[in-house]
């Protein structure tokens, strides 16, 4: 009998990331596929109200781990918190986002439980009893089956990648003790964009290349604003010092896989595809007509992005109403 | 201020992947193999510490016997020694494994900082880095935009999805590095002419008091892969004026895509 699948939440000033859910609720899909429970666990300084929202998920049982001192991210308290209830509970399966949160937390765990991690997967299946997870490596250009061969599994998802259901949500909330342990990392400060979307887990990215010929992503900007998407750059665009790394779209940057993904003045690197070539539609406006991205755009404009791109921002607003 | 620098060499980026016979690997001839992006900022950031606050650099790897061209290009931008840990099963690790050896290591190489890449960039694991860290039971701070030492503390700004945190922590530690936390020099010619002289001390995983058996298998194992599939080329949008070719594409997005 499995002892369960545990879903790690993930909050940042008292709202869920969108992968919260999208991890959720493929624990859900994993819980229901082994006939065990899923348990949410949520952590951070006064988060029992809004653990509330994760019921409509799936778990079966959401545990809140409420402390002033889990009031900022930090590896190694969450990490504490974390291994404690694991060591606890003994789930079979622990899914989060990999986010850049997550990533810092799985790596950790892994090592301390010495336990095998799907690193960044975008897709798993069990074959018998095993489990196989599906990731990219090499910045896009080859998609992996990883075994994950002893417990727990862990398995860290791609923000975008998985659908997220609803489910009836009868969860019962816990709280528990929390204790952070021994720790060496302390918070100074952070700055946080809250009016700049996330790239990876945005629906639409737009991203410019070195064809804007400057640091005015004005044109790109309002695009993406209007679809409520995020802005992308790529390596050109940032080591012209554009725009910041953060931005960057491609296989020494961020790997993106919106619904739309729209490529201004992008030539198409081959490196640069590596990070977008998941998207579902991929549009292209270049100058130049043996630009290579256009072999591998859905949809292509050859023309000036300055001109075109707001043309069809008007278009759209038109559409909208 | 002695450091170390986790270094791995990689497919240069601008490289065709394609995969080998035995479906678990990628064909190695003719690719152009480089120090991992990410490590050569490692690099480049622990060579300014050493010139901020003396004290060595040793670049330490887990590879084939190849990989010492890379630890050779390390040394020829400045830093001091070589560790090469030869052990051609490695490429068949995961990550947990690697970092395993790379904790025997650092437990007989004296260190305060230990810098390596967020990621390689061929296995895109983020692993290596923060497992080497728990088996050392020091703490780690990725993503590093910029850094600072006073006496015994780092101070890093970090990046975060949306935005950007500042953490401090004591030394000994280890940190990750992000694009932007510097521009990494290239090799002067006195630097490769003095590269040649300088010490690669190469030891296989016998020689840590490891074996395969005390390691055990790789608790993650690909077992296939595939290239994703090809984008198909596309159409292009064709119009008597770009206001036509616009209105065109959005339509075509609303109805026929339907991701309006």
């Amino acid at each position: 009998m499995s002892k369960g699948v545990l879903a790690i939440a993930e909050q940042v000033e008292g709202v869920f990331r969108k992968v919260t859910y999208e991890a959720l609720s493929e624990g859900r899909r994993i819980a229901d596929h082994l006939g065990s429970e899923l348990t949410a666990l949520v952590l951070g300084t006064d988060v029992e109200n809004i653990s509330e929202e994760l019921k409509p998920y799936g778990p079966d049982r959401i545990v809140v781990a409420d402390s002033p001192a889990l009031n900022e991210f930090l590896t190694d308290a969450y990490t504490n918190v974390i291994y404690d209830f694991i060591h606890k509970e003994t789930p079979d399966v622990i899914i989060l986002g990999a986010s850049t949160q997550g990533k810092d937390v799985s790596a950790r765990l892994s090592a301390r439980l010495n336990a095998p991690l799907a690193m960044d997967c975008v897709a798993i299946r069990f074959e018998d009893n095993r489990l196989i997870a599906t990731r990219y490596m090499y910045g896009g250009k080859i998609l992996a089956d990883v075994e994950l061969d002893g417990t727990p599994k862990i398995l860290a998802f791609r923000p975008n990648a998985l659908d997220i259901t609803n489910t009836d949500g009868a969860g019962t909330l816990q709280k528990i003790d929390v204790d952070t342990g021994a720790t060496a990392l302390q918070f100074i400060d952070k700055r946080l964009d809250t009016d700049k979307k996330e790239i990876t887990e945005a629906d639409t990215v737009v991203a410019g290349g070195r064809g804007m010929g400057g640091p005015d992503f004005a044109v790109i900007e309002s695009l993406a604003e209007l679809l409520d998407g995020a802005v992308g750059a790529s390596r050109s665009a940032v080591d012209e010092g554009w725009r910041p790394s953060s931005d960057q779209v491609g296989q020494t940057g961020k790997v993106v896989s919106p619904n739309l993904y729209i490529a201004c003045g992008i030539s198409g690197a081959i490196q640069h595809f590596a990070g977008m070539s998941s998207s579902k539609v991929v549009v292209a406006i270049n100058k130049d007509p043996e630009a290579p991205i256009f072999a591998k755009a859905d949809y292509g404009i050859e023309g000036d992005l300055y001109e075109i791109v707001p043309l069809i921002t008007e278009e759209i607003r038109k559409l909208k109403g | 201020m002695e450091i170390a620098v986790l270094l791995k060499q990689v497919p240069a980026t601008e490289s065709l992947i394609g995969i080998a016979e035995d479906g678990v690997s990628v064909k190695t001839d003719g690719i152009k193999w480089v120090i991992n992006p990410y490590d050569e900022f490692a690099v480049e950031e622990a060579l300014r510490i050493k010139e901020a606050h003396g004290g060595s650099v040793t670049i330490i790897s887990v590879g084939s016997e190849k990989t010492a061209e890379a630890i050779r290009t390390a040394l020829a931008m400045g830093a001091d020694k070589g560790m090469l840990i030869n052990d051609p099963a490695s490429a068949g690790y995961d990550g947990l494994k690697t970092a395993r050896i790379l904790a025997a290591v650092l437990k007989e190489v004296p260190f305060d900082l230990i810098i390596a890449g967020q990621r390689a960039v061929d296995d895109d694991n983020y692993q290596v880095a923060p497992a080497t860290a728990e088996f050392l039971d020091i703490p780690h701070i990725s993503m590093v935009i910029k850094q600072e030492i006073t006496d015994t503390k780092i101070r890093c700004h970090r990046t975060i999805d949306g935005g950007t945190a500042i953490l401090e922590t004591q030394l000994p530690a280890l940190i990750t590095t992000q694009r932007g936390l510097n521009e990494p020099r290239y090799a002067s010619l006195p630097g490769i002419m003095k590269a040649k002289k300088k010490p690669i001390d190469i030891k296989n995983v016998a020689d840590l008091g490891l074996d395969s058996e005390h390691m055990g298998e790789p608790l993650t194992k690909i077992v296939s892969m595939k290239t994703p599939p090809d984008r198909k080329g596309g159409i292009m949008i064709q119009g008597d004026s770009a206001q036509a070719k616009a209105a065109e594409l959005v339509r075509i997005l609303h109805e026929e895509t339907k991701v309006l």
